[in-house]
């Protein structure tokens, strides 16, 4: 008895009533087709929070002091007195302070009215910082130049404007050389950035992006000190030791511990992290959810195959008869099991392509291949398992008693 | 293996099969059925035996034994001087599908499957390839007279027919015993002689035949009668010896192919 042979009456075993053996693949095609397409969803999600961060920038640690703002409550012991300073950005910029950081831009930011010849834009966000800010923060000028080193020492007034702005107060007129105004001063725009999107927080298109000392002179007043520092450090993987080595010169500064240093620090890569454990805790509880329909197809499995057993007792008691050894009834109705659940399985991944290929929820499904191989895997594992139970009873059957049954 | 005791009226043959003192008691609730009674009984290889008895006599229980579906409650069988109580579930296997060829009464044909397929079955399980297994399985269905019935299933044929193929399906291993248990209980007189022909020949050709049947015209094929009542042997007629053709061989008889399908 070849495995040929086993596989055709197998084959025939599980045409002789299609409905129920297609009602039977429909339970594995079912649980396949939902571990594929829900851990796609879980991939396409955790990749989709991997972009977000990503525009966030490129490794970097963002150095907020929330203190001087007063108003969301303070970090640490200390409330007002931490400040950030140029002197501390020219520390964290010498390399052997602080060796593992590539560039540091300092900020100061506020919200303000932007108008250009009777259009307006409120609530724009106007930062004052570097030419690094805009690398480092992963904005490219699309159209103009960008801000230089030389008009930030110059404190000249001038800015790079985001796209949402752009549409705000140019409409379609090219704003390279115009002039306009923040609040009470004028601005010359000599750039435009690309667009970026929304991170889901804020609209980062929404942006004026000019020198931090003409910010400094026109907007907000201050001369002495920064509301943010933009640090990129050099790797991924030498941004905690940027993260402490730039702590720690802050601390210095500021007389006090890093423990009690009243910034807010946020580094990229921690952030990444979290968010990768975060979606992965989701793809694996969806993975569990699509497991346990597989599971459900693998009991319809086992059912059938008890049904068809139990109807084909006298089959069995004949084939006996003829000489058929107990393995070869066990193979036989193995390989039914096995057909249907397979069939069942390349069905289900067929159809989680297709599910794969539609938006869910926000969300572009990335199919992973290990979920191909697992639920195809798994899918086989459930013939065997689940058939297992109902083949053996079949082939322990006495030939005398699988004759006589009616 | 254990050879089977000289018998006391030793036999001039090799007995095929050789059965001591068996008894067969069925549980039934509270009560129990002795479907045989201490039976003992000697068949000799070539030999053409008719086994009659009504309903309830166990006669099918006892040609179960003989085709080791089932074992008896006690006693001893010898089928060609092995001991099949000895035997375990493989090797059973094994003599079930090459010494021992079974016809039924209900035919039982593997349904959805072609006569071929069928009679090619007991050569697959007993590992032919599969040349040699339509080979011989077309000569099989050749000799029942069904050579032109390959490709039919059960259900586009006749009972004749369908009987026939079972037949094929009994001798397809070449095996020494065939055992037929009421091989024409469900047929028509003009299918039931055809059948009993081929027996005959099967028997001609030196294979030993068993057959129960209710009929007593149709136990004159055989070359011994047994009658069995309430388990017991009542009656062992010889009517023909065990050398030489049945008694109603007839070379010229000719099986009507064109059996109406049913």
């Amino acid at each position: 008895m070849s495995w040929w042979d086993n596989f055709v009456i197998a084959l025939q075993g599980a045409t002789s009533n299609k409905l129920r053996s297609m009602l039977t693949m429909l339970g594995v095609l079912i649980g396949v087709a939902a571990v594929i397409i829900l851990v796609a969803v879980g991939t396409g999600s955790s990749a989709q929070v991997q972009a977000n961060i990503n525009r966030l920038g490129t490794n970097t640690i963002t150095v907020m002091n929330l203190g001087r703002f007063g108003g969301r409550g303070t970090v640490g012991t200390q409330t007002s007195a931490a400040t950030i300073t140029i002197a501390d950005v020219r520390q964290i910029e010498d390399p052997t302070q602080a060796p593992d950081v590539k560039s540091v831009s300092p900020a100061v930011s506020t919200s303000t009215d932007a108008t250009y010849s009777g259009a307006s834009d409120s609530g724009v966000t106007v930062t004052g910082s570097t030419p690094s800010y805009l690398t480092a923060s992963d904005y490219t000028v699309e159209a103009g130049s960008s801000i230089t080193s030389s008009e930030v020492t110059n404190r000249q007034r001038v800015c790079v404007v985001g796209q949402t702005v752009v549409t705000d107060l140019f409409g379609t007129a090219n704003p390279i050389g115009e002039t306009i105004q923040l609040g009470s001063s004028s601005f010359e725009v000599v750039g435009v950035l690309a667009t970026k999107g929304s991170t889901g927080i804020e609209n980062e298109d929404n942006v004026i992006i000019a020198p931090y000392t003409a910010v400094q002179d026109e907007l907000t007043g201050e001369s002495q000190s920064f509301s943010e520092l933009l640090v990129q450090g050099k790797s991924s993987s030498t941004l905690d030791l940027a993260e402490s080595e730039v702590e720690s010169i802050l601390a210095t500064a500021n007389n006090t511990t890093v423990a009690d240093l009243p910034f807010i620090i946020v580094n990229q890569a921690s952030l990444v992290s979290t968010a990768e454990s975060t979606s992965s805790t989701f793809t694996v509880l969806l993975a569990a959810v699509a497991g346990i329909s597989l599971l459900v197809g693998g009991i319809g499995v086992m059912n059938i195959m008890l049904v068809t057993v139990t109807e084909r007792t006298r089959e069995i008691g004949i084939r006996k008869a003829i000489g058929a050894r107990k393995s070869v009834i066990l193979a036989q109705f193995l390989y039914e099991s096995v057909l249907l659940s397979l069939l069942g399985g390349i069905a289900g991944v067929i159809i989680g392509f297709i599910g794969s290929r539609f938006r869910i929820d926000g969300v572009m499904p990335v199919i992973a291949p290990y979920s191909i191989v697992l639920a195809l895997g798994v899918s086989v594992a459930v013939g065997v398992f689940f058939g297992f139970y109902p083949a053996n009873r079949a082939a322990s059957l006495r030939p005398i008693d699988a004759l006589r049954y009616e | 293996m254990t050879t089977s005791p000289a018998d006391g009226a030793s036999p001039r043959r090799r007995p095929i099969i050789e059965i001591k003192h068996v008894s067969k008691i069925y549980a039934m609730g509270e009560a129990e059925v002795h479907a045989l009674r201490d039976v003992s009984l000697t068949i000799e290889s070539g030999d053409f035996v008719a086994i009659m008895g009504a309903s309830g006599s166990g006669k099918s229980t006892m040609m179960n034994i003989l085709g080791c579906l089932d074992v008896p409650t006690k006693g001893w069988y010898w089928l060609d001087g092995v001991d099949v109580r000895r035997l375990d579930e493989v090797t059973l296997s094994v003599v079930r599908s090459r010494k021992i060829g079974f016809v039924f009464q209900a035919y039982n044909l593997i349904p959805r499957t072609t006569s071929l397929a069928n009679v090619e079955l007991p050569l697959a399980y007993a590992g032919v390839r599969p040349k040699e297994r339509r080979a011989r399985a077309i000569q099989a269905l050749e000799l029942v007279g069904l050579a032109d019935h390959l490709e039919y299933r059960p259900n586009q044929m006749s009972g004749g027919q369908q009987q026939r193929v079972g037949v094929a399906r009994a001798i397809v291993t070449n095996p020494a015993l065939v055992l037929a248990d009421e091989p024409t209980g469900n047929l028509d007189t003009v299918a039931a002689e055809d059948v009993m022909h081929i027996f005959s020949l099967l028997n001609a050709e030196g294979r030993t035949v068993v057959l129960i049947t209710h009929e007593a015209d149709l136990a004159e094929f055989a070359k011994r009668i047994i009658r069995l009542r309430d388990g017991e042997i009542v009656a062992d007629v010889r009517t023909a010896p065990v050398e030489g053709s049945p008694p109603r061989l007839d070379a010229e008889h000719t099986i009507r192919t064109s059996s109406v399908a049913s």
